[in-house]
C-alpha cells in the first residue's frame, strides 16, 4: 500500500536497465499484482456476456449444443457407447477440458493484442494479462461442469438406462488432472500470445489450428483407438493426457493410461515452461512491437 | 540516506522505424503493406529482433544523464517527437532503454493517458476498481479511497451506468479522479491538462499541487507553459531526444520559448522536420509582420497583425485549406481560421495547383490583449486528410501600448482586448 510504502524509508530502489540475454522468470512480480490478475479475470467474466440477451446462458448453451451435435455425428463412428458409456457421457467428458483449453487459448491468444492501449502506457506484470485470460475459461468450465451433473444425473435414473455413475478414489484425481489442463493451456497460450504480439498471424492460425487440435485429441473417440505404436507421439499432445485423464477419473471404465498420462504431463510442463520463457523475453519489447 | 528519486544516465532509445505505432490510412495503403508485410516480417525475424539495416533506426532518446532530488516537482519540456512521452516511458517502465540506466528511488505512478484501461461496458463503480489495480492499487487501498474519488469525479448519480454512456467530460473527470488518487512517491505525468474543460483543469492542476506539497516527487511533461511555470521548480528542454538544456523553471521556459524558432518572428521548416505524411505539402515558412512590413517577434495590439504561410505543392491538392490556430501560453484556443473561409475563394480554389503559395490574412487593430501567444499551423483536406500540423510553430508577443484601458495600470483578464464603441448616457 502506498502509504505503508510511504513510511518506509529508504524505498526500494529499481535499475532499470537495457537487458540482454535471457530475462530471468521473476515470477514474484506476478505475485505481487495477483490481484489485477483476479482483476483483469473479473472483468474478462463481466463483459462477456454484457449486452446479450441470454447472458451467462451461452456458458451452457455453447457446450450442450456441441455435445449434441457430436452425438448425432459420431456416435455411429465411435459405437453407440464406447467403454460401456453412453455416447454423450462419453464426449462431454472431454468436452469439459477440450472447452477449457481451445476458449482460453483463443481468448489468450488474442489478449495482449487487445489490451495493447494499456501495455503501451502503463507498467505492470504483461504475463497478468494471458493468465488472467485462463482463468476466465475456468468458469465457463464450471458452468459446463455443473450441465455435466445434470447429464449424470439424466442417464442415472433415467428408466431404461443402464449407465450408472461411479462415485471411486479415482475422482480424487480430477483436480490434478484439472491442473494439468491449466498447465497445457496456459503453456500453449503464452506461446500464442507473445508471437501474436509479433506476428498477427497468429490471429488467423488460431481458429483452424484449434479444430485440427480438436482431432487429433481422444475427443469424438478414445485415444484406444490409436494404434499402439503411435500412443507416444500421440501423448506428446498434452491435451491427450489431459482427456484420458478425465475419463478415467469420471467414467473409471479403464484402467488408467498413465504411461500415456506422464507423456502428457512432461510435454505440458516443457510447454509451460519454454512458454513463460519466450514470454518474458518477448515482453520487453512489447510496448514498441505490439 | 541519500534523497535522490531518479537518477537518469547517459540514457537512449532507438526505436526501428516502422515500429513505432503507426495507422494505415487508406485500404491501398494496407494492401500494399499487407502484401509486402510478411517479407518485411520474416527479414525482421531472421535479423533476430537486433539492429536491421542502419538507416531504419532512429533514437528517440539519447545521451541523457540527470538527477531529480526528492520531493521536488519536476518540469520536462520540447517540442512533438523531443523524446518526453519516450523518457517518460521509460521511466514509468512501460518500456526498456537501449542504452544507459535509471535508478528510480520509489513507487511510480503514471498519469500517461487519462481513462488508459477503461472498459465502455463497465460501470463507473467497477471501472473505478479496474483502473485502479491497473495503476498498482490493492483493492483495500480502492476501498479506503472510493468514496473521495467518486466525489472528486462528480459522477456520483452515474457510478453504477456503465462509462459508454458518460459524456466525455464525466468520463475525463472519473478516470482523472481515479489517477489521481494513486499515492505513489513520483508522478510522472503526461499531458493531461491538454484535455477538458477550465474547470476541469483548474481541479487537476490543483490536485497536483497538492501532491507536490505532500512531499513527493512529480516529473511533469506539458505544452502549457504556464502550468509548467505554475507548478514546476526546476525544468529539463528536450529537443531532438537530446538534453539541451536544465535550469531553474523561469530561466529554462524562456529558453524553450526562444529556442526552437528558426528567427524572432518567423519559423522555417527543416525538411526533418516535415513528416512524410505532408506530401504533396511542404511548408516553408511562417511569418508575422507589422504595420510596416517588418517581420517581427514582437507585435503592438494597436496595429494590424500581418500573417503569412508560404507553402509548395508538388502536386495538385483538391479541397485544400491552409489555416492558422491561435493560442494562449495556457494552451486555449483563441481563434482558428482558413484561408479558404470566405465563400468565393472557397469556390475559386477548389483544386490548388502545384507551385508555391503564400496565403496572407490580418488580424486587425485591436483584436489581441498583451502577452504571449502560439500560431498553429494547419493545412488539410476537409475529412480528407490533414497534411501538416505544427501546434507550437511560431511564439510572439503581443505589447498593449496604446490599447483602450492603458491609462490603467492593470493586466487585463482574457486573450482579447477590443476598443468596443462605448457611449454613456445619463438618463
Amino acid at each position: 500500500m502506498a502509504t505503508d510504502q510511504l513510511s518506509k524509508s529508504p524505498p526500494e530502489v529499481l535499475y532499470l536497465r537495457p537487458t540482454h540475454g535471457l530475462a530471468a522468470l521473476n515470477l514474484r512480480d506476478l505475485w505481487v499484482y495477483r490481484e489485477l490478475v483476479l482483476f483483469f479475470t473479473w472483468r474478462d467474466i463481466l463483459v462477456r456476456y454484457k449486452q446479450t440477451v441470454l447472458g451467462a446462458a451461452w456458458a451452457v448453451i455453447q457446450p450442450v449444443i456441441q455435445m449434441v451435435v457430436f452425438t448425432f455425428i459420431f456416435s455411429r463412428v465411435a459405437g453407440s457407447s464406447p467403454e460401456g458409456v453412453p455416447y454423450p457421457i462419453f464426449n462431454y467428458t472431454a468436452l469439459l477440458p477440450w472447452g477449457l483449453f481451445s476458449k482460453a487459448l483463443n481468448d489468450a491468444g488474442r489478449s495482449l493484442v487487445t489490451n495493447r492501449n494499456m501495455i503501451t502506457k502503463i507498467y505492470f506484470p504483461r504475463l497478468t494479462i494471458p493468465v488472467s485470460s485462463v482463468l476466465a475459461g475456468l468458469v465457463d468450465f464450471g458452468i459446463a461442469s455443473l450441465v455435466y451433473i445434470v447429464i449424470i444425473l439424466y442417464y442415472s435414473f433415467a428408466p431404461g438406462s443402464t449407465y450408472r455413475f461411479v462415485i471411486g478414489p479415482a475422482l480424487l484425481a480430477l483436480p490434478l488432472f484439472l491442473i494439468l489442463a491449466l498447465v497445457a493451456t496456459l503453456g500453449v497460450s503464452l506461446w500464442f500470445s507473445a508471437m501474436n504480439v509479433i506476428y498477427r498471424d497468429v490471429g488467423h492460425i488460431l481458429p483452424f489450428l484449434t479444430q485440427i487440435w480438436f482431432f487429433v485429441t481422444p475427443i469424438v473417440y478414445s485415444s484406444s483407438e490409436v494404434s499402439n505404436k503411435w500412443q507416444i507421439l500421440y501423448a506428446l499432445n498434452p491435451l491427450t493426457g489431459v482427456v484420458e485423464g478425465f475419463r478415467w477419473s469420471l467414467l473409471g471404465t479403464h484402467s488408467l493410461p498413465w504411461q500415456l498420462i506422464l507423456v502428457s504431463a512432461g510435454a505440458a510442463v516443457v510447454i509451460l515452461i519454454t512458454g513463460l520463457i519466450y514470454f518474458r523475453n518477448m515482453e520487453r519489447t512489447f510496448a514498441d512491437e505490439i | 540516506m541519500n534523497d535522490i528519486a531518479v537518477r537518469v544516465e547517459d540514457l537512449g532509445k532507438r526505436y526501428r522505424i516502422g515500429t513505432a505505432p503507426e495507422r494505415y490510412k487508406t485500404l491501398r495503403d494496407t494492401i500494399i503493406a499487407g502484401a509486402r508485410a510478411p517479407i518485411e516480417r520474416l527479414r525482421r525475424g531472421s535479423s533476430g529482433m537486433k539492429k536491421a539495416a542502419g538507416t531504419d533506426l532512429i533514437w528517440a532518446l539519447r545521451n541523457i544523464t540527470f538527477e531529480v532530488p526528492r520531493g521536488k516537482v519536476f518540469g520536462i519540456v520540447g517540442r512533438n517527437g523531443a523524446g518526453k512521452s519516450t523518457l517518460l516511458k521509460i521511466l514509468s517502465r512501460v518500456t526498456e532503454p537501449t542504452e544507459g540506466s535509471a535508478e528510480i528511488h520509489g513507487r511510480v505512478g503514471s498519469l500517461l493517458e487519462v481513462g488508459t484501461g477503461f472498459h465502455p461496458e463497465l460501470t463507473g463503480r467497477e471501472n473505478i476498481y479496474l483502473n485502479g489495480a491497473i495503476l498498482g492499487m490493492k483493492r483495500l487501498e480502492i476501498e479506503r479511497k472510493f468514496d473521495e474519488i467518486v466525489a472528486f469525479s462528480e459522477v456520483e448519480q452515474f457510478i453504477d451506468t456503465p462509462v459508454k454512456r458518460y459524456s466525455s467530460g464525466m468520463y475525463l473527470r472519473l478516470a482523472f479522479a481515479v489517477a489521481a488518487h494513486l499515492e505513489p512517491e513520483i508522478l510522472v505525468v503526461d499531458e493531461v491538462l491538454a484535455v477538458g474543460d477550465a474547470e476541469f483543469q483548474r481541479k487537476c492542476m490543483g490536485k497536483m499541487s497538492d501532491v507536490a506539497q505532500a512531499g513527493r516527487t512529480v516529473l511533469f511533461v506539458s505544452h502549457n507553459m504556464s502550468a509548467v511555470l505554475r507548478l514546476t521548480e526546476e525544468t529539463l528542454v528536450l529537443d531532438k531526444g537530446r538534453l539541451v538544456y536544465r535550469a531553474p523553471t523561469m530561466q529554462a521556459v524562456d529558453f524553450y520559448m526562444a529556442s526552437g524558432f528558426t528567427g524572432a518572428g518567423e519559423r522555417l521548416w527543416t525538411p526533418g522536420e516535415i513528416p512524410a505524411e505532408a506530401a504533396p505539402f511542404t511548408p516553408q515558412a511562417l511569418r508575422l509582420r507589422d504595420a510596416r512590413g517588418q517581420v517581427s517577434e514582437t507585435l503592438r495590439s494597436t496595429e494590424p497583425i500581418h500573417v503569412e504561410v508560404e507553402y509548395h505543392l508538388s502536386q495538385a491538392i483538391t479541397g485544400l485549406r491552409v489555416g492558422i490556430y491561435l493560442l494562449t501560453m495556457r494552451g486555449e484556443y483563441v481563434f482558428t481560421s482558413f484561408d479558404t473561409d470566405d465563400l468565393q475563394q472557397f469556390e475559386q480554389m477548389g483544386i490548388r495547383q502545384p507551385g508555391t503559395y503564400i496565403s496572407r490574412c490580418i488580424i486587425p487593430a485591436n483584436t489581441l490583449n498583451e502577452g504571449r501567444y502560439f500560431l498553429a499551423v494547419n493545412a488539410s483536406a476537409f475529412r480528407v486528410k490533414r497534411y501538416f500540423w505544427d501546434d507550437h510553430a511560431l511564439a510572439f508577443t503581443v505589447d498593449a501600448t496604446g490599447a483602450p484601458g492603458k491609462q490603467w495600470p492593470e493586466p487585463r483578464m482574457g486573450p482579447m482586448r477590443p476598443a468596443l464603441d462605448w457611449k454613456v448616457e445619463r438618463l
